[in-house]
């Protein structure tokens, strides 16, 4: 299966939005060759700005020229762009609802043997308790270029999460992704898996096995965290009675937090949570990570099997 | 072309302005305010280019009033200019009213600004699309002295000197008070000239409630164009009240109805005593 790095086709994106659209603006803090801004600098070398170590100013001045007409898109490692920068974000940015697309890449534990001080665990939950922030978590590189696209064309504030290492890609070129809607990967009634980036192909692969074993869950992408698809969310539970959330992040203030503030008020069902489980990660491979921080389609298997009994004894 | 005495009279007006809208809002920061009246008035009312009726348009100047708790100054000075009717800055900080800082909502405020340190990132972003589109607008911001304690001031700093922005003109208001004190005894940030030297700026130092040194001050600035300019404007906090001169307790504290009609009225006759 063909696999690339969410931040490959982000820097593809970029290159192909320069050229239809003069206003673009990449920012860097010194991280150029990781997040692949670099192949924008190489292209468009007047409307890339290197702002060094200084994430905070690198978010400050994206605010200045997007005010003055411009669209920047400003890239960092996740763990920097939201956290270090967050109240450059939070003033500057989100209140005023400045134009500033932050994509950050190096998102989650895949980050992989830099350790824990790299590893973002809780980005979402930082940027999506913002008002006036949109929050991107595309599956692969058909959809993160998609979403890169949507993000440049939107007016207002953008959060896009990617990641460091391969995905496989999912989505074929008919895919077509817009900021909002959630989207059934695979239909089936017994539960269903709400997913989002990496989480999504193991996902689709827990679907497989399970179908194995006569059980049949519904398989949604949801790539727009926020604003979050609840019609459609609400509907999914309602057709399934049983929901687990699927994502490289926190379980507090990510993905599953959102479908749980949702569920919860609007349509009640058993619900369990893949992710990380309000701990830092720590240095060591990305599979060997994903396995003991319990995001495998294992986990996934398992997390449904769990909603299911639940839904099963909340019947009797 | 204004005259200096033009200018003198609408400083005078600001500072009224002030006090009034502060009272009248019963919170807020007339010694800051207070402080930088002369270089607002010189900015919106002698220096920049500027269309009220369309402050949107692209090729204006623009300002960053980073020490965005000064914003009851730049309130008056953007009614007295006719960005909106004078009536509206008895709104400052009521509910559907101006906004206790700067909100770009607000018609001719060109940033949202109130948490320190973030003007000067805001300003140089102006400047860079400025440069990219060809445009030959300014931009122009007003920090505090205290305000420079934020490291980001000094990321903000080196980036304007890397990036050569001629068109970018930092003022720093430097009434050497902040809430807890004197910046000298608080977290000293000086040398300051010096340190704006060392970061590749060009730096002047004038007395920042003088009218003729402000406007030659920005006209020398103007002619720089390889490198950011910062003015340090030696400045008086709470200036034009004896009371709340050099006070820091008037750094955010709001004058009562008897202590605003003495405020106005020292004002009034500071105005006899130099039109004499």
């Amino acid at each position: 299966m063909e696999a690339i790095a969410t931040r490959d086709a982000y820097g593809q994106a970029l290159v192909e939005l320069g050229e239809q659209n003069r206003d673009l603006v990449v920012l860097d803090a010194d991280l150029a060759m990781a997040t692949k801004t670099a192949a924008f600098k190489q292209r468009f070398p007047d409307r890339f700005f290197d702002m060094g170590i200084a994430e905070q100013n690198m978010i400050g001045t994206a605010a200045g020229l997007a005010l003055s007409g411009k669209v920047p898109f400003a890239s960092s490692f996740a763990v920097f762009a939201t956290g270090r920068a967050f109240e450059q974000i939070r003033n500057s940015v989100a209140y005023p609802g400045v134009n500033v697309k932050i994509a950050a890449t190096h998102a989650g534990i895949t980050v992989g043997e830099d350790g824990a001080s790299h590893q973002s665990v809780a980005d979402i939950s930082l940027m999506r308790s913002l008002p006036n922030m949109t929050v991107l978590v595309p599956a692969d590189g058909v959809e993160t270029v998609q979403a890169v696209r949507a993000a440049a064309a939107f007016q207002g504030p953008v959060y896009i999460r990617l990641g460091r290492l391969k995905v496989p890609v999912i989505f074929g070129d008919d895919h077509h992704f817009s900021i909002g809607p959630a989207y059934v990967l695979r239909q089936g009634s017994d539960a269903a898996v709400l997913s989002c980036g990496i989480m999504v192909s193991k996902a689709l692969e827990a679907g497989r096995q399970l179908a194995a074993e006569g059980i049949e869950i519904a398989v949604v992408n949801v790539p727009t965290i926020k604003p979050l698809d609840g019609d459609r969310l609400v509907e999914i539970a309602r057709q399934t009675g049983a929901v687990v959330t699927a994502e490289e992040h926190s379980v507090i203030g990510g993905l599953g937090s959102a479908a749980a503030e949702l569920l919860s008020q609007r349509y009640p069902v058993p619900l369990e949570m893949v992710g990380i489980r309000d701990c830092f990660g720590e240095s060591g491979s990305p599979d060997q990570l994903l396995a003991k921080y319990g995001l495998t389609e294992i986990d996934i298997i398992n997390a449904v099997k769990k909603a299911m009994v639940r839904k099963r004894d909340a019947r009797v | 072309m204004q005259t200096v005495t033009d200018l003198q009279d609408k400083a005078l007006s600001i500072r009224r302005d002030i006090l009034t809208m502060i009272a009248e809002a019963g919170s807020g920061h007339p010694g800051g305010s207070l402080s930088a009246v002369e270089i607002v008035v010189a900015l919106y009312f002698q220096i920049m280019r500027l269309d009220p009726a369309n402050c949107a348009w692209p090729d204006r100047d623009r300002f960053v009033l980073s020490k965005g708790h000064a914003a009851p100054l730049l309130y008056a000075a953007l009614a007295e200019r006719g960005y909106f009717p004078l009536e509206e800055l008895g709104t400052l900080r009521k509910l559907g009213g101006l906004q206790g800082h700067p909100c770009c909502k607000t018609p001719g405020v060109d940033a949202s600004t109130g948490s320190l340190g973030q003007g000067l990132a805001i300003a140089n972003g102006m400047a860079l699309a400025g440069r990219l589109d060809g445009k030959d607008y300014r931009v122009y911001t007003l920090l505090g002295d205290g305000e420079t304690e934020e490291g980001m001031v000094w990321e903000a700093a080196m980036a304007a000197a890397h990036y050569r922005l001629g068109n970018l003109t930092a003022i720093v208001d430097h009434n050497r008070l902040q809430i807890d004190g004197a910046i000298a005894e608080v977290m000293s940030p000086e040398p300051l000239a010096e340190k704006w030297v060392a970061f590749g700026w060009h730096v002047q130092v004038i007395d920042g409630h003088d009218f003729g040194q402000i406007l030659e001050a920005f006209g020398r600035a103007s002619r720089q164009q390889e490198q950011p300019q910062v003015i340090i404007a030696e400045t008086v906090k709470g200036r034009g009240v004896s009371f709340m001169e050099n006070q820091v307790k008037w750094h955010g504290s709001a004058p009562n109805g008897e202590q605003l009609q003495a405020a106005l009225a020292e004002l009034e006759e500071g105005v006899r005593q130099w039109k004499r």
